[in-house]
This record gives structure tokens, sequence and C-alpha cells, in this order.
């Protein structure tokens, strides 16, 4: 079926669309294959509104009279009231609404459609490779290699082609530690540690199921990781009770016996669809226009989020004190390894590593953590706060990291080079996006689909000169030490610029980073 | 001086909330004023100051194996946990500062030996820095509609209003003395805010006698007045802010709320701000959930929820917005009043006229302002804040909730405010310090009849001398003719960690932007002064002006004269000497005043 097959009514002219504190505005409403164009020419000036249509999370239909009404949620957060006049077109506008905004088909998806015209396709998609990272991180190069054992993603369908893993570990003792880990997703490095060549290290569970089976290869792969040294940790993301009931169902942990250098710990930490439910109710409760503070204070305890924003800081503040103060390498797993092990793994660098507060550095991250390292954000972000489809694997992992990133923005005003509006950009483009960065759940299948040589890659356009700018913190100064952040309840605190972001509060906030801004220039005009 | 039983005790633990934290050693002092810690390790020392007056509550802790405990909080948020080796020492301590904390009679309290670098012409000139008078007069009063009048110079009228009251015109004497009568404490309706452009005012008074049925024909007449005032609106708003359960059973006691039937045209509203009693409570139940050791996020959200606190805040901030949108959008005047009238009412009028005139968010209109509606309409600072041992029930937060509703605002409206955070914590702390006469007293006639003037200094003039402290660099002039409309949701009501955990190091961003940009735009200044003074000197080198000092230098840093061990405690015989050195307010020792002025100059 074709996209266009799904718009009955393309055109509406009269529609009155009602947005937060803008009046209302009359104007055409355009219904196309990937976008929801609304435009109002009766001013001299005209206006116009584009919404891809995969930002949108739920419509709701209202009929009045013989017109009708459409609320549009989008994943954004943004709600938008669209009045259309004529029953019928509402009702068409309404199911190519519903239709087009939840296409399954990757290469459908408007990445592969657009082509703007500042932007080629050709040159390298992407900021780096496993191999660039190598290459640049020269403290790697003697105990550690790249191995290209998963090049054609048999060995770990969520990996990327190459991964970092200690010399001494041949590929043949690879493959048989991936077997013995969930989704093959053996232990490699993530992070090594500039000060004292400590590593952070990150996998899935091993499968040693309720007869405690062992795996030689993946002892013998943890050994060379602290080579010789007395320790390493290992930071399980699931409760010791989890990890024990993981066994009934063939999953497991490392046991001390068979791992003797290796401590473990256990951090509880919620995932999937606990997780999203409590962005679910985090969203409600920021919509709801009632007057009573306690109503608030207990919607707000009731959804758990700051919760949740509380134990992943806390966690990566552990992992960092291990490597950092108690100089120990650290493997951080829970089950998949998808979510929580790169939420955690990707937060203590950002603690620890000064290369990845700058905005290349934090791209470059993001890329290596979550896009490469196969956190599946098309099936984790098929729907935001306000849908009312069924859950099937959405979890907003990815928002809780920028959520945590915030905090430590907050509490480190001048650490990060990158300011607030870089992780609102995320947000969105994590959800709907020109760009094909999202897209898909790992490598193998942007391969399979050529994501990267149909679409355009998000971070490097972000990273163009012109561009960058509104990305920049202007109190930005490097700080080489690693930056605690406070865990106590009070200072956690919601992020409004995500969660109130289209309230007039926001505006007021605006307001103050340009007159931040305007100070920092003067400033340096000065100097 | 009689209180100290042991001025030094050594080898006191500092216990640090966290058990995991390794806690300090050192020493204690108690002198005339202060309590003070030092912490000596090797090469560092690090010293703890509390006012005696910040203290609210000493408390001996059951016996434990490493020593004896004894907890102090204080009415700045700040919470010392000591240990000590003797029980002897520790009951000696927990003694002397039970009296030296609340003292009994007024002449004890800190300003009264406070002596600052100042004559007497200072001195009065600091007095009369901030005037009520000069506001009225700002306002465009006397006018047409309203005149400042001097019926209550000798207070005779009213005990617990200032000498000068803004009074409708056309109101008689007779008018007047008759609502007197018929308020509680004769607290008649007055002019607290005029606003030029829609001429309409915000008027306050206490609650009327008017029982199940008596009423008033002046105080009608007085109303009526009011409203005539406002030639832009037909009727006035008469907000009573309290709920409207409380004001009922006040009309059992003779007391109440007006009858919508015998007053016309006024339109009645209640705003339902919780009393005294309760506001006091809910800060203890807010206080709580802040000293807890390491709550989960979910044990301090349902605390800070069944503490009420924030709902108090907010039911203070929403009757503020009522009154501000009524008198900017409708121009329709708004007459408001509690009980006694000198606390919901003084949250609530102050309030408003932050909403409405952007002089009041600047640092010396805020001074104005809280003098205006404050100090001088007889809010009870010496009962509300417990200066001197007196009932408890009487002690409630009701100041801290206005600063607190006014950070509120400067959260939402980062720009608007000419100040930061701290000044609202400094006024905070001095409130309750007793370093300056301006909080003692309950009233305009009791500090005339303790001489306050005579006998004390001025904060104000203070403050202003460190205003570079206090300066939000984030500032816009070009904002400020606006009327701010803050959204009362709850959601945009914050925590006010920079307060209630002010002395919790650990839970603040450990980089400020405030800093940042004040040094930033500190260095601006100073920048463009050494031009001024290099451009100066140069023209002095060429001849083209007279040499005042008769040489080109820059000018020498004197030594400093200020201490930094703290001494015993001198043996006063009366109460003019000077008080000891000062931690956390360093222009208590003349000396150390000395040495910042100068470095002030030299920069």
């Amino acid at each position: 079926m074709e996209l266009s097959e799904h718009i009955k009514t393309a055109n509406v002219e009269d529609v009155t669309l009602r947005r937060p504190f803008h009046p209302a505005l009359r104007g055409t409403l355009c219904v196309t294959s990937h976008h929801l164009l609304f435009s109002n020419r009766k001013d001299e000036a005209s206006w116009q509104l584009l919404i891809l249509l995969k930002n949108i999370d739920a419509i709701e239909k209202r009929a009045v009279g013989s017109s009708g009404t459409i609320t549009i949620k989008c994943k954004d957060l943004l709600v938008l009231q669209l009045e259309i006049p004529g029953m019928e077109e509402c009702l068409n506008i309404a199911s190519s609404i519903e239709a087009l905004s939840s296409l399954e088909s990757v290469t459908e998806m408007y990445p592969f459609f657009y082509r703007p015209s500042h932007l080629t396709l050709l040159g390298p998609w992407g900021l780096s490779t496993t191999e660039q990272y190598y290459k640049q991180t020269e403290r790697l190069w003697d105990r550690w290699r790249v191995s290209k054992v998963n090049s054609d993603y048999s060995v770990c369908p969520s990996y990327p082609s190459a991964v970092i893993v200690p010399r001494e570990v041949d590929d043949d003792k690879l493959i048989r530690s991936a077997r013995f880990r969930q989704g093959g997703r053996f232990p490699v490095l993530s992070y090594c540690h500039h000060s004292n060549g400590m590593v952070i290290m990150r996998s899935s569970q091993p499968l040693t199921g309720a007869n405690k089976k062992r795996c030689k290869e993946d002892e013998l792969l943890l050994q060379a990781v602290i080579d010789g040294s007395e320790l390493g940790y290992i930071i399980d993301l699931r409760s010791a009770q989890q990890a024990q009931q993981a066994r009934m169902t063939g999953g497991g942990f490392e046991s001390k016996s068979c791992y003797r250098h290796w401590k473990r710990i256990h951090r509880h930490h919620e995932r999937g669809k606990v997780v999203q439910e409590s962005l679910i109710k985090l969203v409600e409760a920021c919509s709801d226009l009632s007057h009573s503070v306690d109503r608030w204070l207990s919607k707000l305890e009731n959804s758990k989020w700051l919760s949740h924003v509380h134990s992943a800081l806390s966690t990566a503040g552990l992992v960092v004190e291990c490597v950092e103060r108690d100089g120990h390498s650290v493997l951080v797993h829970g089950s998949e390894g998808t979510d929580n092990t790169l939420l955690v793994s990707s937060l203590a660098q950002i603690i620890l590593d000064p290369a990845s507060r700058t905005v290349t550095g934090f791209l470059c991250l993001l890329e290596r953590e979550w896009i490469q390292a196969g956190h599946p954000f098309q099936q984790r972000c098929a729907h935001s706060a306000y849908s009312h489809a069924r859950l099937k694997q959405e979890c907003p992992s990815f928002l809780l990291l920028l959520d945590c990133v915030w905090q430590v923005w907050r509490q480190f005003p001048l650490a990060l080079e990158f300011s607030e509006a870089l992780l609102l950009r995320l947000a969105q483009e994590v959800y709907a996006s020109n760009y094909g960065t999202f897209l898909c759940n790992n490598e193998q299948e942007r391969c399979a689909a050529g994501v990267k040589e149909n679409t355009h890659c998000l971070f490097q356009s972000m990273l163009k000169p012109d561009i960058e700018e509104q990305y920049l913190n202007p109190l930005y100064e490097p700080t080489d030490l690693a930056i605690w952040p406070s865990v106590h309840p009070q200072s956690l605190q919601l992020w409004t610029g995500m969660f109130l972001r289209w309230t007039e509060y926001a505006q007021n906030m605006e307001e103050a980073r340009e007159e931040v801004w305007s100070i920092v220039k003067e400033h340096r005009e000065r100097v | 001086m009689e209180h100290i039983i042991t001025p030094k005790v050594e080898h006191v633990k500092l216990l640090n909330k966290y058990p995991e934290k390794k806690s300090a050693l050192g020493t204690l002092y108690l002198t005339a004023t202060h309590l003070i810690y030092v912490e000596q390790t090797n090469n560092s020392r690090a010293e703890t100051w509390v006012l005696h007056h910040h203290i609210m509550s000493v408390e001996k802790l059951p016996l434990t194996a490493p020593g004896c405990p004894l907890l102090i909080r204080c009415k700045t948020f700040q919470l010392l946990h000591l240990l000590f080796q003797k029980e002897r020492d520790c009951q000696d301590v927990y003694q002397s500062l039970l009296h030296l904390s609340q003292p009994v009679k007024e002449d004890e309290l800190y300003a009264f030996l406070y002596t600052p670098h100042q004559n007497q012409e200072d001195r009065r000139q600091g007095w009369e820095f901030i005037s009520v008078a000069n506001d009225f007069s700002r306002m465009g009063l006397s006018n047409e509609y309203w005149e400042i009048s001097p019926l209550n110079k000798n207070y005779e009228i009213c005990s617990t209003y200032p000498s000068i009251l803004g009074l409708p015109k056309n109101a008689s004497v007779a008018v007047v003395t008759g609502s007197a009568k018929f308020r509680s404490r004769g607290r008649l309706p007055v002019l607290s805010y005029y606003h030029k452009d829609t001429k309409a005012a915000i008027c306050r008074c206490s609650q009327p006698l008017s029982g199940l049925t008596s009423r008033c024909v002046e105080d009608e007449q007085m109303l009526q007045a009011i409203s005539q005032a406002n030639p832009n609106c037909p009727f006035i708003y008469v907000v009573d802010t309290r709920p409207k359960l409380n004001a009922m059973a006040n009309r059992a006691a003779g007391k109440g709320y007006e009858n919508e039937d015998n007053y016309s045209n006024i339109r009645f509203q209640f705003q339902g701000i919780e009393n005294i009693h309760v506001m006091r409570n809910s800060l203890q139940k807010l206080l709580e959930v802040c000293s807890m050791k390491s709550p989960s996020m979910s044990d301090y959200l349902t605390g800070l929820e069944n503490s009420g606190w924030m709902r108090h805040i907010k039911s203070v901030m929403d009757a503020g917005v009522f009154l501000a949108k009524a008198v900017s959008e409708e121009r329709a005047s708004v007459l408001v009043h509690c009980s006694d009238g000198w606390d919901r009412t003084a949250q609530v009028c102050s309030l408003a006229c932050i909403l409405l005139d952007p002089y009041y968010r600047t640092i010396k209109g805020l001074m104005v302002l809280i003098e205006k509606e404050w100090i001088s309409f007889g809010h009870k600072f010496s009962h509300r804040c417990g200066h001197l041992d007196s009932d408890p029930k009487e002690v409630s937060p009701v100041f801290t909730q206005f600063l607190e509703c006014v950070w509120q605002l400067s959260e939402q409206f980062p720009c608007v405010f000419e100040f930061n955070e701290r000044y609202l914590i400094e006024i905070h702390n001095q409130v309750y310090a007793c370093q300056y006469g301006n909080f003692i007293g309950n009233c305009q006639k009791e500090r005339l009849d303790m001489r306050l003037h005579e006998k004390t200094f001025s904060l104000w003039p203070h403050l202003l001398k460190n205003q570079h402290l206090y300066r939000n660099p984030l500032y816009r002039r070009s904002l400020e003719s606006t009327v701010l409309r803050p959204s009362t949701l709850p959601l945009h009501f914050k925590f006010w960690c920079g307060m209630y955990n002010h002395y919790d190091g650990g839970m603040h961003p450990k980089q400020s932007v405030l800093d940042q940009l004040l040094s930033l735009t500190q260095k601006q200044v100073e920048g463009e002064r050494t031009m001024t003074e290099l451009q100066r000197q140069l023209a002095v080198a060429d001849g083209v002006l007279p040499d005042p000092s008769g040489l080109i230098s820059t000018p020498t840093k004197q030594d400093s004269p200020c201490e930094k061990t703290p001494t015993a405690p001198v043996v006063q015989s009366n109460g003019s000497c000077a008080p000891l050195i000062n931690g956390d307010a360093e222009e208590a020792v003349p000396g150390a005043e000395k040495c910042n002025e100068e470095e002030g100059a030299e920069s």
C-alpha cells in the first residue's frame, strides 16, 4: 500500500489551531505522507507549523455539531487542538494521522526522504567508529585490541561489527563467551580511565541457569580485564533476589567461586514497562491543572520518575567510586545489557571523563554507547507518554539519561560544554526525526535497511559550526576532575525545561538564558 | 555574662549528619554573643560561628558510649550535633545556652551591645535612610483621593499602627475613629498601596467586631469612602485571608467578617490561608523532612507533601495574585484583613505590592516594602521570631513565608528582581539575629518607647553597603514596568533548598552560575573604575589636575587589625562594650570592617 493511499482528505480550509499560550489561529491544514502542515496566510506574513506525523503520539477526536475537534498529543509533549469544519474531513484527517504516524517499515520513514540542499549523502556517516576510537585512545594500545569477530553480526546481533577486548583473549574465546551471555552480549570495553587505566566493561547477564553452568572462556575474559590485579567490581543492576530468580529462566550472575577476583554489588533498577509507565504518570501529573499542591506532590512521588533518576545517578556514582577513588575496573550489566547498563556506563563517563563533557565528546559518547552499542531505539521509542496503545517494548531509557545529564549540568553548570538546548533537541529527535541516527534497533538492522547510505546523520548536522552555537554553554570552563553529583533527594529536581517545555515558564527561562549569553558576550568583548 | 559557666571546652566532637563521614574534633567557645566551634587539624582550621539569638532550641540527648550529645537547632535552619566527653561540660554548655539564646529583657539583645564604626550622625542617617513617608510620595500621595494623615501621631487611634496613615480624603475624623472602634485592636482600614495607573488601592485592616449581628455605620462609611476614592471601579473587594471556617468561628467571639448586606458595593472573598499555629507546625514537619538522614526519593516527597508547607506557600501566593489581578486588571480597590491584620494581611499585601510595582523588586525597594508593610504596620517580630523568652505559641514563620514567596517568584521570573537569593537569606538571618534594631519590638510605638533609634543601628545601610553581593546579574530594567503574573499551578512551587537546607553544603550545586556571572560583571565594573582612576592619575601627572595626595601612588593596604583567634570572653560590666569577634558577619568587628573597606578601595 502506498503511503498516499492513507490520505483521503489532503487539504482542509478554515481550520482553527489552538496551542498553549498562543492565540488561536485560522488557516489551512494539509496532510502529506510524513507531515501535518498548518499554514495561516491571513496576515501579511504567513505562518506555518510543520509536524512530523511520527511525532504524534496520540490523537483524540470529538464531534461538536457538524465540525470536529482533533487533539494532537506529540511525543515531544506538545499538545495541539485542531477544529476542523466538516465531520467527514475531520474523520479522514484523523484516520490518516493514525495510520501514517505509526508506520513500522523503516525505509518508509521520513529520514529516507529528507534531502535538504545543504547536506550531502556522500562521505562517511556518523562521527566515529570503534577503530577510530581505539586509535585515538593511546591508553588502550598496550593491553587492548579491536576484534572484528562480530563483523557479520553473527556472534552478537546487537553489537557493532568491531568491539574492544583484552589483547590476550582471542576471537574463539569471545565466541564462547558470547554463547554464555544473553543475546551474545559478551563483556566489551566501554571506557578506559585516562588517569589510572582502569576500565568500565559492559555486557548482558551470564546464562548460568538453574544448574550453575560455567564458561571457562568468559571467566578468562574477565580475568584478562583485571590483568593480575587484585580485584574488579561487577555492578549488577538487579537486586540480589532478582538475579537469583533470573537463574530459573536461564539467566544468572557471576558467582564468587567462578570469578574469584570479582566482587559483585547489586543495585536494583526498574526497567522496561515500569519506567515507561513512570514517564506516562509524570507527564500526566504535569498536565494536571488542578490547584492542589498535595495532589501534585503525591502524583510526582507516585510516578517514581525522580526515583529512577536517583537510582541511575547513584549507581553511576558507585561505578565512578570504584574506578576513580578505589582504582578498580568495573563490569556493568543487568539482564539484556541494552538499557540500564548503557545508562549507567555512559553517566559514569560523563562524571569521570572531561572529554565526554564537550559537545563533540558527548555526541560521540551517545553514538558509541547507545547507537553502536545496540540500544533498541525503534522498540523503546515507538511511543511516548501520551499513547493509549498497549505497551510493547517501550522504555524511555534514553530520556532518563538526558534527565540525569541535566541534573549533572544543574549541579555543575560550568562543567559541560553543551547547554540544555542540546538535551532538549535530542529528547525530541529520539522520538521523531528527519535524520536516520535513531532509526532501527542496532547496527545490523541499520546496515540491512541502508540507513547510512540513504539518510543523514543527526550528530554530524548538529556539529556544523553555524548550528552548534545554540548548543553551547556560555559559562563552560573545562575541568579535569570528576564531577560527582549529589544524589540527596533535595538536590534532584524535576526537569522543568523538558516537562514544562510548552508553558509560559519556558519563555521566562529562555529570557534568562539570553541574558546569560549577553553578559558573557559583553565580557568577552572587553577581555 | 553571668550565664557563661564554662567559656571553653576542648575535645568536643561535631557530628556529621551523614554517619559515613568523619566527625570533626575541636574546641567550643562561648562568648557573650556567639557560640564558636573551632576545628583544628594539622594545617587547617575551620570555625563555625553561631549567634546565640539564632539558637532555637538546645536539647540534651541520652548519654551514649562515645560521650554526651547536645543537639542545637537554629532559627536559620542550621543543626549542630555536638558530643562532649564530660557530662559536666555538656550540662554547663546546655545551661548557658538556654539562658543566652532566650534573653528575658529586651536590652539583653545583641543590638544593644553592637556598635559598628558609626558616629551619631551616621546612625541618625541610617535610620532615616528608608522612609515610609517617601514611599507615599513616590506613589503620588497625597492626591485628590487620598491623604497622608498624622491622625495617629500619638498612637491614640491605633497603638499598633504607624504614626502616619493613608486615608481616603472624604473620610471624616469621626468616621475614622468610629471605624477603628469597630475593628479588632483598633486596626482600622488604611491605605497600604496606591496603584497610580489604575487609581485602585490596596487597603488593610483587622477583622470587624461584627459578631453575629453587630454593625457600625462609621465602618460602613469608611469602606464606602475607600470605594469612592477609586473613580475607576464601582465596587471594592473585601478579602478575608482566613479560611471561612476560622472566620465564622470568630463571630461567636464577637469578631468575624463583613456582612455583604450591610456594606454597599463590596464583593467579599475568603482566601483560606491558615493561622500562625498551623504554619508553625507545618514548618516543624518540613524541617523534620530536611533533617532526615538518608531518605529515599519517596520518603522525601511524601514528607514534603505531609508537611503541607508548599500548600501554605501557594495559598499565600494565590491571595497575593488575587489582589494584584483585581488592582491591575479589574482596576478595583481591595481591602484585606485576617484576624488582627498583622500576619496574613502583611504577607498578602506585600506580595501584591511586589507583583504590581517593579520598585519593590529592587534591593532598596524591598527594604522599603518590609519597613512599610511589616515593621511599621506592626507585624509582631519580637513575638513571631521568639527574640525573648516568651510564649512559644506566638512564634510563627510568617515572615519566612513571605521571603519564600518572593523566592518562588524569582525562580519563575529570573530577570525581574534586582537582588538574588542571598539577599533574602541574609534578611532572614538578620531578622533573627537582633544585631540591628529594625526587627526588635512588635510595633512602632514599642520601638519608640525602647528608644531603638538612639540605642541601636539600622540594618538597611549595612545591606546597601554590601549590595554587590546581593545583585542579580540577570536583572533587566527594561522588563521592570510589567505587572508579574506568576503561575500558581502546584508544579511551579519548588522546595527552597537554599534556605531550609542552607547549611547542608553537599546538597547544593557545586558550581554557581550566580557567582560566575557576578564575577564577570564585577570585573567589568572594576575594569571601568581602574580605567577612570588611571586616566585621573595621568591627568595629575600631566599637571591637568591638581594632585590631592601630593604623590602618585597606589593606596597601601594596612595590616588587618582583626583577630583570627577567638579569645576567651571578657567579663563585661555593662552592656556598652563592643562584642567579640564575629564570624558570620565580619563587620561586627570594628577592625574587620575597616580592613574590608581598605580592600574595597584598593580593588
